[in-house]
């Protein structure tokens, strides 16, 4: 099946491209997508960087872009024009550092979590600023670069030998959808998103956990496809046919095994669950302890609805205490069982808002979008906590001190999840192509978050 | 597999079938007897024949059907069109059909898919036509092929295109290519009509060729997101070139009042060492048998020489002399007995698939599958774009092949390898399967409900009271066959021992069908 030999070898200097760089190769046997091994000799695969701190990655992707102002950066002396009703953040258990007032519950776990406030790149569009900020790469080049967890799940999970019992790169519960999270890695590297509902009994988790079809109907009707085929009897030792009987045997392992309970809340007590607020994000968020539990490396909790162009500071008093509450449980539950010191909690959005509020019809007291400077929050894995990184000016406009690029950002994590991110994709194009965005040219760099490492 | 060693002897001429294989039901035919009388059968019989490989057996009528559907249309045929076509008593009825399906207008839907992979009809990133604009564009693509404009013409008119993007479409060409510098120009240009990629060119040529497309203008309107594309002419001091060197190596003047656009697409179209015709016929040729005579179809260069070059020379010829008519070419090959051979290989050597020897597998593409899908269950998909805000959502009966724009999409195409049309490149498609795609298939809500909530599916079971003939309508809609009687006998047996009883057990027989790999795959 190795049709294109030319993508990995680069031979005659052909570009590498989106999607056909590990396409064809029979390294990308389907099976890989569920923790069998890759097949690749280790020594393609650098080395890990020595004693990485993290080993795994919940993203909180506060999809459409959070208002900075309302969240980690408050500024109550720029009055009513840009802080509209929330005048009165809170003081946090961290000596100094304030945050909306909306958010009690991350205010008494403030000493896990460091802010950047410094965070920045320039765009105000969706899909630029997502991809920068999901990808660590400036969306100038010709490649479409996979999103940080691809890459984890790439040199950290299947080129590591990874084993667990789901993909390590899982999406709760909808595709971020901006842009492929694959990039030029291929869809065998495509994030698994769930789909369903977390709040639901059962979470139908899309194609591993189906509603009213028995475990016997299951197994009957599986027998009942393998009688019926003729033409895989036909074509029964055709090796063109092997990968689609090893993504079925995969497929099954996953509807029939002890797989599917990974995803029962139920498991966890009535207590437990409203401790995370019985909503799809707080349900999303215990999912998401559960699968660090069990070995997955990055999940991603898409959570939308902060694109607030219209009646930000009513979306905003719906969405800050769900918020609050899950993301605040998460951090202290991951604290409590011990996985905070390995799992890096990554809070934010593709952009900030714009700060001063637009009162005036249609938008009655909305947001745009804002790239120059935003806030994301990090914690655990390795970052240490109370600590604000850079600052925007006094209205929330314009960068104060300390810029933040994205790549610095997912560079910084790289580092702490042991990838080295200055290294290069193994295999792809010579080896030329790399890990994160380098500063060269117009593209600049605040440097790695060494003063929160 | 069996031999039965039906030998014939070849004088002289090149007669086709040296061997046969037992023919495997419901599949395949009994190897033809005498020779094979087209033009392409002389080429690709004769060179299996003279590397001594057996060549598969002929495809049986309903696999036929099936593939000429699939092929030419990207759709499905229906249980009715089968049992039509299956019942033809006519000699000549295969090529009937092809005809039939040519003229049809589901032709230009799918050719204007595949298209719009080639040329990046896109709104967003990182091709950024915006979303009339690739609207516009995609319209025109599918006239130009339900009209069956002569290819040479199409590519004139997209090569030398002036005016606004939104209602001169053609001019997107030029918005397509990734960036407005002539080099990306050249680059987009070289891969599209001439199957080149120019990573594999000196600079000194990509450097020449791009002094041809050197004085194009793109100019912004009052109108938000309007773009005038020009021959920016010869007044602008940036531009002076008074000669420019072709890609063969001869050099040309310029006349000042001449859009070098069109000195470039004179020689492209008609130079005899112009590659444009032998890369429009390979392509055709990939598209429907699976690999091209040169392969990567889209990597035509000197050290990757055509697997069978007569076959290419006179191919490229066939659309010359027919005055540039795809459809012909399309005509030729699906005519072919090499076209209609069975996949199922008839011996073991690995150089069958390069020289043709039997038929590919090929996983549905993402989009057919979902047509395919939602033909048998009656289910409706919402495609939408979220961005630029507002988003774009289209109507809920729009069958994924009809899709004007790469950025308009579902989980459902991500998830089976529909191509980003990023780049234009053919591998950007990828019909591999993983365990993901199998568990959707296998166990989502998505396609559970398409099937157990199918009204059309209750209508088969509810209007033929005889189970034979509701499981013959199941079989018909869904594999393009009659069921054999072992299959039926599976059947009885699942209907008396398992936990599924009444409709339940169709609704089985139908998801069990369509996970099967003779429905998942072009075969």
């Amino acid at each position: 099946m190795n049709r294109n030999p030319g993508y990995f070898s680069n031979q005659f200097g052909r570009p590498l491209t989106r999607r056909s760089a590990l396409k064809g190769g029979a390294l990308a046997a389907a099976a890989v997508l569920f923790g069998k091994p890759l097949g690749w000799a280790s020594t393609d695969t650098p080395a890990p960087l020595p004693r990485p701190k993290a080993r795994a990655v919940i993203q909180i992707w506060l999809a459409g872009g959070p208002s900075h102002l309302d969240t980690f950066d408050p500024k109550p002396e720029a009055g009513y024009d840009y802080c509209g009703p929330f005048n009165k953040p809170i003081q946090t258990n961290v000596n100094g550092m304030v945050i909306n007032e909306l958010l009690p519950e991350l205010a008494k776990q403030a000493d896990k979590y460091s802010i950047i406030r410094g965070m920045t790149h320039g765009s105000n569009s969706h899909e630029t600023a997502a991809y920068m900020v999901q990808t660590g790469h400036d969306s100038s080049d010709r490649l479409v670069y996979p999103s940080m967890g691809a890459v984890v799940s790439l040199l950290r999970g299947y080129n590591a030998g990874y084993r667990g019992l789901v993909p390590p790169y899982i999406i709760l519960t909808e595709p971020l959808g901006r842009f492929s999270e694959d990039g030029f890695l291929g869809p065998q590297y495509k994030a698994f998103a769930t789909g369903g509902d977390p709040t639901k009994q059962p979470f139908a988790v899309q194609g591993i956990v189906a509603e009213g079809i028995s475990t016997r109907r299951q197994g009957e009707r599986r027998d009942l496809m393998h009688n019926l085929d003729e033409l895989g009897s036909a074509l029964k030792d055709d090796t063109r046919l092997v990968d689609f009987k090893q993504s079925e045997a995969g497929a099954y392992d996953m509807i029939l095994g002890e797989r599917a309970k990974i995803f029962d809340l139920v498991e966890e007590g009535q207590g437990m669950r409203e401790w995370y607020g019985l909503n799809r994000f707080g349900q999303s968020c215990l999912v998401a302890r559960r699968l660090i539990e069990r070995g997955v490396l990055f999940v991603t909790i898409n959570y939308g609805g902060w694109d607030t162009h219209k009646q930000n500071f009513q979306a905003m008093r719906q969405k800050l205490p769900e918020l609050d509450k899950g993301m605040a449980a998460l951090i202290q539950d991951l604290k409590t069982r011990g996985l905070l010191d390995s799992t890096i909690v990554w809070c934010g959005g593709e952009f900030g808002r714009t700060p001063k509020v637009m009162w005036e019809e249609p938008w009655n007291g909305g947001r745009g979008h804002w790239g120059k400077v935003f806030s994301h929050v990090v914690a655990g894995g390795g970052f240490r906590g109370g600590i604000v990184v850079g600052a925007s000016d006094a209205k929330g406009e314009e960068l104060k001190e300390r810029p933040v690029y994205p790549w610095d950002l997912i560079g910084s994590m790289h580092e702490l999840l042991g990838i080295d991110p200055d290294g290069t994709f193994p295999r792809i194009a010579d080896g030329t192509v790399r890990i994160t965005q380098a500063a060269t040219g117009d593209i600049k760099s605040g440097g790695r978050l060494k003063e929160i490492m | 597999m069996k031999k039965i060693g039906l030998f014939l002897l070849c004088l002289g001429a090149i007669f086709s079938v040296a061997w046969g294989n037992e023919p495997v039901a419901p599949f395949e035919l009994q190897p033809q007897a005498g020779p094979h009388s087209g033009q392409i059968d002389t080429f690709v019989f004769g060179q299996l024949k003279t590397l001594g490989i057996q060549p598969a057996n002929p495809c049986s009528d309903a696999v036929f059907v099936r593939r000429v559907y699939l092929d030419v249309i990207g759709t499905l045929p229906t249980a009715q069109e089968t049992v039509k076509f299956l019942e033809d008593k006519t000699p000549d009825k295969r090529a009937t059909l092809i005809d039939q399906l040519l003229a049809r207008d589901e032709f230009a839907d799918y050719w204007g898919m595949k298209w719009g992979d080639l040329l990046r009809v896109k709104a967003e990133f990182p091709v950024n036509l915006w979303p009339e604009a690739a609207m516009a564009y995609d319209r025109w693509i599918r006239d130009s092929l339900r009209k069956n404009m002569p290819y040479a013409q199409f590519a004139r008119e997209l090569l030398t295109a002036s005016g606004s993007n939104f209602r001169d479409p053609e001019v997107n060409f030029y918005r397509s290519a990734g960036s407005r510098d002539p080099k990306a120009i050249v680059k987009a240009v070289a891969l599209t009509f001439m199957g080149e990629r120019t990573e594999n060119w000196s600079p000194e040529k990509i450097k020449d060729m791009a002094t041809f497309f050197s004085p194009i203008a793109f100019k912004a309107t009052g109108e938000w997101k309007e773009e005038i594309v020009s021959f920016n002419g010869f007044n602008q001091s940036t531009w002076a070139a008074t000669t420019a060197k072709l890609p063969d190596g001869t050099t040309v003047e310029l006349a000042a009042d001449k859009d070098p656009r069109v000195v470039f697409t004179d020689w492209l179209v008609s130079s005899p060492n112009s590659p444009f015709a032998a890369n429009a016929v390979n392509r055709v040729w990939y598209w429907l048998m699976g690999r091209g005579i040169v392969q990567e179809p889209d990597d035509i260069r000197p050290d990757n020489p055509p697997v069978n070059p007569e076959l290419l020379a006179w191919l490229s010829r066939e659309l010359v002399s027919s005055n540039y008519d795809m459809k012909h070419i399309f005509r030729l090959i699906l005519n072919s007995d090499a076209y209609q051979l069975s996949c199922i290989p008839a011996a073991n050597d690995p150089r069958g698939a390069d020289n043709f020897a039997f038929h590919p597998l090929r996983r549905m593409e993402a989009e057919v599958l979902i047509d395919a899908i939602d033909q048998i269950t009656g289910g409706k998909e919402a495609y939408s774009s979220i961005t630029p805000e507002p988003y774009t959502f289209l109507p809920d009966n729009t069958r994924a092949i009809d899709l004007p724009d790469g950025s308009i999409t579902s989980s459902f195409l991500e998830l089976f390898g529909r191509p980003a049309r990023d780049t234009g490149l053919l591998s950007e498609r990828n019909d591999r399967p993983t365990p993901a795609q199998r568990l959707h298939l296998l166990n989502s809500a998505h396609i559970e409900d398409k099937i157990m909530k199918s009204e059309k599916l209750r209508t088969v079971f509810t209007s033929n009271p005889i189970p034979l003939q509701t499981a013959t309508q199941l079989y018909l809609t869904i594999l393009s066959r009659y069921p054999s009687p072992e299959e039926l006998d599976a059947l009885h047996a699942y209907s008396q021992t398992s936990e599924s009883k009444g409709w339940q057990v169709w609704y089985d027989l139908a998801w069990a069908l369509m996970n099967s790999s003779e429905f998942l795959y072009r075969h």
